[in-house]
């Protein structure tokens, strides 16, 4: 019950102000068709710096738990998922809304995001100081491993093909090796002078999800996007609560599912959100009412896709696995800030570490009471014209970039990788194992050179990398996560034929 | 989708994976590209592999690139590139953004271009963006931008 103790950094002012910041930027970020809750967390990296560590974090924390939610308000009232994580949401929410029904529908997926959203923190709460004791027994090579498992279970998952995805994951851990060597302080790739320090990772990390989704405007070229958002009419808060109560199979169907999903590193908020609405309707007496406007569908999608939020961060905070591409945003977030995630976590910084995992249980309450009324306005800055909404992300992504260091370098690593990021989305490369390669690149490398360095004075290098059951189960899981994602793409390529 | 828009990509891919592996195994002292020489062989394995498949005309992930989405996107590519490769450091953070930023909603702005209220429409967002950038970076955050011969 240790975290009931740091509570109190929570409730300062400050704490307080930029946990309403961020909950009320992140519901208005995530209800904009076209920014995810990875480039907008990407974005915000830049404005945590003139901040205590634990204040950027609460941020951070605040915004993504909120762009996930907020992602419901453009899926349910222009039926433009804000998110993937939404895109079950708009099945039935936008029916609803059709209907009239949208401050019901908007209401419904609020509270159960509430739900949902809360189980998962508890769970990471709970969760994450037992696996930090687990993950103490981790050596060397062990560490080199999950860093390896880390950036597999990403690229074979979230790719549409496992080897353009497991590539994309080599591009990542080479770029990391760009600037000088640890160990020796040998020049390594430094083919310009913007790479001397190596590959900044807030910049790099803002160019590969935010340059793309400006670029992806670009090339929709000059048209009339206008989208007409259904008008809210009001709807009793006590009847919403009492029709969430009402389905409770719906709630816990979504609420487990997404909280499971959660947790297994590399599947994200969109699966959670799909597995739970598809569960919940097997599950359901009113089959036939899915797709037309149903509750159920709400609530199960909304409180999955907020379920996973909390549990995608056990593995980050214990083992520096991130669970999902906006929690290996999250890690370059700790990282700049000197906090290195895992076994000491909790014993070198709980001060920091407590108060972020707390002040996103607070940060459900305030989404929720918040998301209710912000949900109008929401959508009104959600009709923001693409043109607009390009040259202003552009714009934040090179004062962001810059602000980092203050070097010119940085920016035009961001705008470089941004740009080959995206012709390389176009044919079937990932982002999110680009940039889980950059992050545990130097990790994974440093355990290298360590397990090496222990493996020389003992057994040798295979016996030492190879050996011992923690370093099997590893190896397996990466070879099982690999030709899980093979099979997965063969039998649709089947399927497709 | 044809397999020459796969070979492109992958091609370059495969190339640069062929000049890490070569900088990595070729450059000393070897103790220090040890690590990148485990990564870059993984790397060409990965990228020989892709660019075989795009060559056999077997690569089907990925929705390619029109001729229409190239024409839509040159114009706003080349504002960023000069914006951010040349204009930022040039002329001055706040200028170069307030060029680039009017210049991108000039260019892609669905608007009618002969009507003055369109002009005056987006004069006016463009002034309220760069009001809102500085107050943020400059007054709030405090960063140093470059000043360039503008401001």
């Amino acid at each position: 019950m240790e975290f009931l103790y740091y509570f109190g950094e929570v409730f300062t002012p400050v704490s307080m102000l930029l946990l309403v910041g961020g909950t009320v930027g992140g519901l208005i970020l995530g209800a904009t068709p076209g920014l995810s809750p990875t480039m907008a967390v990407a974005l915000l990296i830049p404005f945590t710096f003139h901040l205590k560590p634990v204040h950027g974090l609460i941020l951070l924390g605040a915004a993504y738990t909120s762009t996930v939610a907020g992602g419901a308000v453009s899926a349910i009232l222009l039926k433009i998922p804000g998110a993937p994580a939404n895109i079950a949401t708009t099945l039935d929410g936008h029916e609803m809304a059709k209907r009239g029904q949208g401050a019901k529908a908007l209401q419904l997926a609020f509270l159960s995001s509430l739900v949902g959203g809360v189980f998962g923190v508890l769970l990471l709460i709970f969760l994450t100081p037992l696996l930090a004791q687990w993950a103490l027994a981790f050596g060397p090579s062990h560490l080199f491993w999950l860093a390896i498992l880390g950036v597999t279970v990403i690229g074979s998952l979230d790719s549409g093909s496992v080897v353009k995805g497991l590539l994309s994951g080599c591009i990542g851990m080479w770029l990391a090796t760009i600037g000088y060597d640890d160990m020796q302080g040998v020049q390594r790739f430094i083919f310009h002078d913007a790479l001397g320090g190596g590959v900044n990772i807030i910049a790099a990390l803002i160019g590969l999800f935010a340059i793309p989704q400006v670029l992806t405007m670009f090339a929709k070229g000059r048209h009339d996007d206008s989208i007409e958002a259904i008008k809210v009419q009001t709807h009793p808060i006590g009847e919403a609560i009492r029709e969430v109560f009402k389905r409770s199979k719906a709630l816990i169907i979504g609420t487990l599912s997404g909280s499971f999903i959660g947790l297994i590193p590399g599947v994200g908020g969109q699966i959670a959100g799909l597995v739970a609405y598809d569960q919940t309707k097997k599950f359901s007496s009113e089959k036939e009412k899915f797709g037309t406007g149903h509750s159920e569908g709400v609530i199960a999608a909304e409180a999955a896709n907020n379920a996973m939020v909390g549990p995608s961060l056990v593995p980050l905070l214990t083992l520096s696995i991130p669970g999902s591409p906006t929690a290996a945003v999250l890690l370059g977030g700790l990282l700049i800030h000197g906090i290195f995630p895992g076994s000491d976590l909790f014993d070198n910084h709980p001060d920091v570490a407590w108060p972020f995992i707390n002040s996103m249980l607070i940060g459900q309450i305030l989404m929720c009471a918040f998301g209710i009324y912000v949900a109008s306005f929401a959508a009104k800055i959600a009709q923001v014209p693409q043109s607009i909404m390009a040259a202003a992300v552009l714009g934040l992504a090179v004062f962001g970039s810059f602000s980092v260091q203050q070097s010119m370098g940085d920016v035009y690593v961001m705008m470089a990788l941004g740009t080959m990021m995206y012709f390389l989305e176009r044919y079937g490369f990932s982002a999110a194992p680009l940039v889980l390669g950059l992050i545990l690149g130097p990790i994974a490398e440093s355990n290298y050179i360590q397990g090496s360095l222990i493996a020389g004075a003992t057994d040798g290098q295979f016996a030492y990398f190879f050996g011992g059951a923690l370093n099997l189960l590893l190896i397996g899981v990466v070879v099982l996560s690999i030709g899980y994602s093979v099979f997965v793409e063969m039998r649709s390529r089947r399927a497709l034929a | 989708m044809n397999r020459t828009q796969h070979m492109v990509p992958s091609g370059i891919v495969a190339a640069v994976a062929l000049w890490v592996c070569w900088i990595s195994y070729t450059q000393q002292p070897a103790d220090a590209f040890l690590f990148p020489r485990l990564i870059s062989t993984a790397f060409l394995l990965l990228a020989l592999w892709t660019f075989g498949k795009a060559v056999l005309g077997l690569s089907k992930a990925g929705a390619g690139l029109s001729m229409q989405m190239m024409s839509n996107l040159a114009p706003g590519l080349l504002v960023a590139g000069i914006y951010v490769f040349w204009a930022a450091k040039t002329l001055g953070f706040y200028a170069a953004t307030s060029l680039a930023f009017f210049a991108l909603l000039s260019a892609y702005d669905p608007a009618p271009n002969n009507s003055a209220r369109t002009w005056i429409r987006r004069l006016l967002i463009t002034i309220g963006y760069i009001a809102v950038m500085y107050g943020l970076f400059a007054l709030v955050l405090k960063v140093y931008t470059p000043r360039g011969i503008i401001i």
